[in-house]
């Protein structure tokens, strides 16, 4: 198989790497650019645990190919703190004991930030229906739900 | 395997017709890259459609809308054109998955991946839209009930892929809806799916509809009776229930652990008879 040459932009930095035709985003990210936030559960798109943005749009890095990313930009985890200071996500995922294991955090982060900037007041249904693509076997979600609603409440007052 | 990015029609229909091996499309993906990761699919080639020009786009064409096969459900949802055309149309694509999967899914990757549960088909047949196929010879249009054969089947040619879908217009007195069966209320396979299209006149007579129904059949049955219990009808109760028992009467389900038999035929008129009084609705009744 001949490597793919490809230009992208990963949480505003320019990168370029080389990938198989096959080799998925979430692969790409994880063996060839260390950035091991984003995990893969199932590989099939069914939970969420490898939820990045490409061109501003949620996804699941494991349904994307590295190939795909040519001149694309990509929002992951390890984009979301801005140095040592936690996203306000961040901070009330850990307030409100919002993860167990973390596994799934990750991706969860990533999709409620997302959810934020589509729609800076959601409802609980509508956060709920906007997380129901990412699984969790640890909190029962209660806290996660709780924890968006906060930060979103912060984020508004904020702005 | 070799990733193909093309940047023409020409390139991609050209590629298909050489002797590169087995070759998959590559739009949204969520089929395909499931199917590669389970072993179900391994294609010697990739030919992603997406650097071609009108793919992503949703255009307004005749009064109608036309949507690129790499339109993704997120883009025709946040469409407000095309949501107030056709609901029904962005409703069903809407209920493919979850968000992450709505960022790429596409109906035309719904379409030609064949299900008989797809979403999204039975409300583009109760539409009447079109398929407009990318062959050698430039490109043809086919209503897309012709485009799926049966499961996991389509009526494509090797060196042919589904370009767009077109949604044409219809009276501004119309109106669509699509709902499905799910024993849960997110993100699950249809048990059955009804879509359905209506047109009133100035006395609220139904003066055109069109129902499908998926997820009973190896493929979308358009049922011509239950259109016609609602035609000249002012979709009251009477002509509701003679909807629902043609509908009912037209469906060929399997049982599986999803539904019986019986199940899914009683579901099929409960279904379409909803769908008449939220399309009736839509329509101004």
């Amino acid at each position: 198989m001949r490597k793919i040459h490809v230009s992208t932009k990963i949480n505003g930095d320019p990168t370029e790497f080389l990938c198989e035709p096959d080799e998925t985003l979430l692969d790409v990210l994880r063996d060839q650019l260390g950035m091991t936030g984003s995990k893969e559960g199932c590989g099939t798109g069914d939970c969420g645990a490898c939820s990045v943005t490409v061109n501003g749009r949620l996804v699941c890095s494991c349904l994307v190919l590295g190939a795909e990313a040519e001149g694309a930009e990509v929002a992951t985890i390890e984009g979301m703190a801005e140095g040592d200071q936690l996203h306000p996500l961040q901070r009330h995922f850990i307030e409100n004991a919002a993860l167990q294991c973390g596994i799934c955090t990750p991706g969860i982060l990533v999709a409620a930030k997302s959810l934020l900037e589509h729609n800076p007041d959601p409802t609980e249904e509508e956060t709920r229906y906007w997380l129901a693509g990412n699984l969790c076997r640890c909190t029962g979600y209660d806290k996660i739900i709780r924890a968006v609603m906060a930060a979103g409440k912060e984020m508004r007052e904020a702005s | 395997m070799r990733y193909h990015a093309p940047a023409t029609l020409e390139d991609a229909t050209q590629l298909l017709g050489s002797d590169l091996g087995d070759c998959r499309i590559l739009a949204g993906g969520t089929d395909l890259l499931v199917r590669m990761r389970s072993g179900f699919a391994e294609p010697d080639n990739i030919l992603d459609i997406k650097r071609i020009d009108g793919m992503r786009d949703i255009t307004a064409e005749d009064g109608g809308w036309r949507l690129g096969a790499a339109v993704s459900g997120a883009e025709m949802g946040e469409h407000a054109g095309l949501t107030a055309d056709w609901p029904g149309v962005v409703e069903a694509a809407g209920l493919i998955g979850s968000t992450q999967i709505q960022g790429r899914c596409t109906v035309v990757g719904n379409l030609c991946n064949a299900s008989p549960a797809a979403d999204s088909v039975p409300a583009l047949v109760a539409a009447r839209a079109t398929a407009r196929i990318a062959g050698p010879n430039g490109t043809r249009d086919i209503p897309v009930e012709d485009v799926p054969t049966g499961p996991g089947k389509t009526s494509l040619a090797k060196d042919e892929f589904v370009a767009s879908v077109f949604l044409p217009a219809r009276p501004d007195t119309s109106g669509d809806a699509y709902l499905r069966f799910i024993p849960r209320t997110e993100m699950d396979i249809a048990v059955v799916g009804c879509g359905l299209s209506l047109t009133l006149d100035g006395d609220g007579t139904c003066t055109d509809a069109r129902v499908a129904l998926g997820a009973v059949g190896p493929k979308v049955i358009i049922v011509e009776d239950a259109a016609k219990a609602l035609m000249g009808t002012k979709v009251d109760e009477a002509a509701l229930d003679a909807l629902a028992a043609a509908c009912s009467a037209a469906a060929t389900p399997i049982a599986d652990k999803r539904g019986t038999v019986e199940f899914r035929t009683h579901v099929s008129g409960v279904l379409a008879k909803r769908a008449a009084k939220i399309a009736a609705s839509r329509a101004g009744a």
